[in-house]
């Protein structure tokens, strides 16, 4: 007779002492693991459930400023220092992880139209509704010096918006002409306008840094290159564009906050439609920025709240808001990818948290093995009803809900119309024009 | 001319190449070679190219021996080791995806990442099965010896002592019959004998935890979810005491419950009574979860399937039922027996399902087809049955547990594996979880026998962990109790949830309609405008109705009205020339 019978010796199975940890023998064989997918769903439920908990994503209001921010600038080179003007001329230099002012100018008379800092980060730029452009150093004087910047130039219209190259020392102003300037010059080198009388927005492209986009008041996306005489391409829109943004990744999409509502990713390459229409603001969007990864991009409009998006979703997957924050005028994305700075009305910078539910400060091995796990988790299970349903609803402003009913309303109404005229039309006379067409109406060479 | 050849050595590429003489590239103030000019050298080096041939082909295996030379330290098996095909196919979730030829980019790509992904975990999986430190226990009797007569104490004295003692009797004459309940870990043992002795056991290392006597009938126990609680179901109600034996409910709610079942991953007990009603209770909120009359008389007999934790009921006229707690029907009724239906046991893969009855067969059924397997011809008849971890059928007839292998698949049923003889009529037989033990419940008190090959030999500490710490337990309650499954997800094939909803829009319209109440893309009846100076009068108002009555539907009206037409056309063409056809005469043909 041979005979075996199980035995198991406890110490093989027992650590050895309370100072220990314990013993885990793991056994992966799926038929001592039953209802793997019923289990794997209800943690995937929870794992929404404790997102929805965890979603705190105001961290820190920063105020100082006597009048509306109009515009927020990162540093090149400190994740902590954030330069915000005001609609008073102030502008003030700010520590965010003491969250305190550590400076204070009074850069000009009237709005601070545009800021922007120097590739290098030692100085930045401010322009003005008293037609000027300062460069301002970016440490503080010594005590007792006074404010002064290290260089001024007297324009001869207003400028509106400001941004640098991102090697050279030139940057661009735009006002009734896009101006390249070298910063030792008091002259632009060079100018271009396209029958338009005014420009709200320029930017360079990253990447491709002679090119630069504007967008103009005639509805219209200008793009150029530093190097030609004339400008490159125009795309007339439906409604006017208030900022474009460059992706950083994919330098050849930038995204552009629209006038009706919208945001629109174009691609340079095509630039007869835009490759995604972002929806779901229901008043004219005044910012954007594109995260650094080039993965999201985040929108600031006048109905008073923020939105992030996915680079190519349609509907935003996040909404900010407050009871007190008003009409949000400019929204930056920091540089770690894990903040948004958002300056309102209200003369506030506000720092919200990028992932709503994301734990902030040091995580340990584990944390972060169940943070990646829960979000698997979530995604695999995304598109059950149960899951979809907690892990899509927002909570909105009563005014908020009631616009974005209405709108909708139009929205069909004006579906239903003209489906109503192509059916009572001769087939064929009436196309079908889909929503990224819609908004286009010519590209200029 | 080119670059200037070295004399005796033919010009041609291959040549070149071998010597690896690098021509240098040409530059465009360098004349073009003219291609006449060097026919005739081609021609001149033409044995050479054959001599070139040659060496092409030896110089792979030139190259051979010179990496052996060189490389003989190098292992000879690289990369890692192939993993058997079978192991694999333990570790397999589902099928692959196949291939439409018009699927998307987008979904392709994220489909493979996902198989790749999915291969990887399946495969470190089949791989760690190598480090499981366990093997399974087996008996072998010598040439002519039949393992079935091999006696318990034989065994005991073969293997070693600890595996040795645990075969034991306990001598419990006065309170018998006894039931027993084994602890989802096999640690603990809950002993219930019918005169109301309870007793619960670690049985380990033989410390009796608590022993009471409830002085009332005791029909059945079974532990909680962890070994600090467990039910009792007694003579009209069902109880809950603690592991030191402190009564902590009555639940009135329970009456006369004959047999019960705790579903461990649903935190759910479900309880069959003598008046015919399946009962669920929730033990994490102590909420009744599902009443289901089943209308079907006393019930006696029951299981649970641990794959897809679905009650299956035996009843008198010899059918088997399974019930879900979310549905007042059975899912399904068999009719397993000639006979009332005695003991049921289901494997824990979900696949097999034993049952025997008074007709005193054994029957097997493949409980996913619900196919009959095979069945065999006990002269006792079994009056309990249960399945090991390993499939390991024990079969209480009278006062003898047979113990049989190989019973789930198709191969009938031959000879017992293992035989013993009790001294009482065997009452409850359970197997030890990941333990070579059958503990048998009988008129004269409980008996432990070892039963080689019958459990798992490898548990998995984060599900079930016979040597878990008070702080290991504590932390898997919490764990378990966050990923409880709930009742309503209880369905025949538990894996459906992952699976693609491929509902057509007419089902998921019609289930949308049923929780709306109404339809949301019903049109709303046309309601003519009151109009004045009589043209609002009955018949005024029908024909105004009439005029958009199946607007919609006309197009598709018109269409098939058109098309039949033209059908009935075709064949009165056709009729006619028929007809015409006949009209002719066999001498028509030959009129001019």
């Amino acid at each position: 007779m041979k005979v075996k019978v199980l035995c198991r010796n406890p110490d093989d199975y027992v650590r050895e002492t309370t100072r220990d940890i314990q013993r885990v023998p793991r056994n992966y064989d799926p038929t001592l693991h039953p209802f793997e997918v019923p289990r794997e769903y209800t943690r995937a439920l929870n794992a929404t459930k404790l997102q929805k908990v965890f979603a705190k994503p105001f961290v820190a209001s920063l105020d100082g400023h006597r009048d509306g921010i109009s515009c927020i600038v990162k540093h090149p080179k400190s994740l902590s220092t954030v330069i915000s003007g005001a609609c008073d001329g102030e502008v003030k230099v700010w520590n965010l992880s003491k969250r305190e002012c550590l400076r204070t100018v009074q850069a000009h008379e009237g709005f601070v139209r545009g800021m922007c800092s120097r590739f290098c980060g030692t100085s930045f730029f401010t322009v003005g509704d008293d037609k000027t452009i300062k460069q301002w150093n970016m440490e503080a004087p010594g005590y007792g010096v006074r404010e002064e910047p290290i260089n001024t130039i007297l324009g001869k219209t207003v400028f509106t918006g400001i941004d640098h190259h991102y090697k050279e020392g030139t940057f661009a102003t735009c006002g009734q002409t896009v101006d390249i300037w070298d910063e030792q010059r008091s002259s632009p080198l060079r100018s271009f306008s396209w029958g338009v009388d005014s420009f709200n927005c320029v930017r360079f492209n990253p990447v491709e840094t002679e090119l630069l986009a504007s967008c103009g008041s005639d509805r219209s996306i200008i793009l150029y290159d530093t190097r030609e005489a004339a400008p490159l391409r125009k795309v007339i829109m439906k409604m006017r564009n208030n900022t474009l943004s460059w992706n950083q990744m994919e330098a050849y999409y930038f995204v552009c906050a629209n006038e009706d509502y919208n945001l629109y990713t174009y691609d340079i390459r095509y630039l007869d439609i835009p490759v995604t229409v972002h929806m779901d603001h229901v008043s004219a969007v005044l910012d954007v920025d594109y995260s650094p990864t080039g993965r999201e991009l985040v929108s600031a409009s006048f109905d008073k709240t923020i939105r992030i998006f996915g680079k190519d979703a349609g509907h935003s997957r996040e909404v900010y808001h407050t009871k007190r924050m008003q009409h949000v005028i400019c929204v930056r994305w920091s540089a770690d990818n894990k903040y948004i700075m958002s300056g309102s009305d209200e003369m506030n910078i506000r720092l919200w948290k990028a992932n709503a539910s994301e734990k902030l400060g040091l995580l340990s091995a584990r944390e972060k093995a169940a943070a990646n796990y829960n979000k698997k988790l979530i995604e695999k299970f995304q598109y059950h009803p149960q899951v979809k349903r907690i892990a899509t609803y927002r909570h909105l402003p009563r005014e908020l809900l009631r616009q974005k009913r209405e709108q909708r309303e139009m929205k069909l109404a004006q579906r239903r119309k003209d489906i109503n005229i192509r059916k009572h039309s001769k087939p064929g006379s009436i196309p079908v024009v889909t929503e990224k067409e819609k908004h286009v109406v010519a590209v200029v060479e | 001319m080119a670059a200037p050849i070295p004399e005796g050595l033919p010009s041609t590429h291959v040549e070149k190449k071998n010597k690896k003489q690098k021509k240098p590239s040409k530059r465009y103030w360098e004349k073009t070679e003219n291609p006449d000019q060097r026919k005739p050298e081609e021609e001149q080096s033409k044995d050479a190219q054959k001599q070139n041939k040659a060496r092409l082909i030896n110089r792979p295996l030139k190259r051979k021996k010179f990496e052996g030379s060189e490389q003989e330290k190098s292992d000879p098996f690289p990369g890692e080791a192939p993993v058997p095909k079978e192991r694999l196919q333990k570790f397999k979730r589902g099928e692959k995806y196949k291939w439409h030829p018009d699927t998307l980019r987008k979904l392709k790509t994220a489909i493979k990442f996902s198989e790749t992904v999915s291969d990887l975990a399946q495969d470190q999986a089949a791989r760690f099965d190598l480090l499981l430190p366990e093997d399974a226990g087996f008996l072998e009797g010598d040439e002519d010896e039949d393992t079935c007569t091999i006696s318990q104490d034989d065994i005991a004295d073969a293997v070693d002592i600890t595996s040795g003692s645990k075969y034991f009797n306990l001598d419990l004459s006065q309170f018998g019959p006894y039931r027993l309940d084994y602890s989802k870990n096999g640690r603990h043992l809950l002993l219930g004998g019918k005169r109301g002795h309870v007793a619960c056991i670690d049985w380990h290392s033989k410390d009796l935890m608590c022993e009471v006597n409830v002085m009332e009938t005791v029909n059945d126990v079974k532990w909680l979810h962890t070994e600090a609680m467990f039910a009792v179901a007694q003579k009209r109600w069902l109880y809950i005491y603690d592991s030191k034996g402190v009564e902590l409910h009555c639940i009135k709610k329970f009456n006369d419950v004959l047999k019960m079942q705790f579903l461990p991953y649903h935190f759910l007990l479900a309880t069959a009574s003598a008046t015919g009603f399946l009962q669920y209770l929730d033990v994490s909120v102590g909420k009744e979860i599902a009443a289901i009359c089943t209308k079907m008389g006393r019930l006696d007999v029951m299981a649970q399937n641990p794959y897809n934790a679905v009650i299956h009921l035996g009843h008198p006229n010899g059918t088997v039922s399974l019930w879900s707690p979310n549905q007042k029907e059975p899912l399904v009724k068999l009719l397993c027996h000639r006979g009332a239906v005695r003991s049921l046991a289901v494997d824990k893969t979900g696949t097999y399902m034993v049952t025997s009855g008074l007709d005193r067969k054994l029957k097997v059924y493949d409980i996913r087809m619900f196919k009959h397997l095979h069945s065999c011809f006990l002269p006792a008849g079994a009056s309990c049955l249960s399945l090991s971890q390993r499939g390991l059928l024990s079969a209480a007839t009278g006062d003898v547990v047979q113990v049989y292998r190989d019973v789930c698949g198709s191969n009938p049923l031959t000879k017992p594996y293992m035989a013993h003889r009790l001294r009482g009529q065997v009452c409850g037989v359970a197997y030890c979880p990941f333990e070579d033990v059958l503990g048998i419940g009988h008129g004269r008190g409980f008996t432990s026998m070892i039963v080689p090959g019958a459990g798992e030999p490898n548990f998995d500490a984060l599900d079930a962990n016979p040597y878990r710490s008070s702080k290991q337990r504590q932390e898997w309650e919490v764990k378990a109790l966050l990923e409880k499954v709930q009742p309503d997800l209880i369905v025949l094939d538990p894996g459906e949830l992952g699976k693609i909803d491929k509902a057509t829009f007419e089902q998921r319209h019609k289930r949308k309609v049923e929780s709306l109440g109404f339809d949301p893309l019903g049109k709303e009846p046309f309601k003519p405008r009151a109009k004045k100076k009589g043209r609002s009068s009955a018949g005024a108002v029908e024909r105004r109705k009439k005029k958009v009555a199946y607007e919609d539907q006309r197009d598709v009206i018109r269409e098939s009205v058109q098309e039949k037409m033209e059908k009935q056309k075709e064949l009165e063409e056709k009729a006619k020339a028929m007809k015409e056809l006949e009209k002719k005469t066999a001498l028509d043909r030959f009129r001019k």
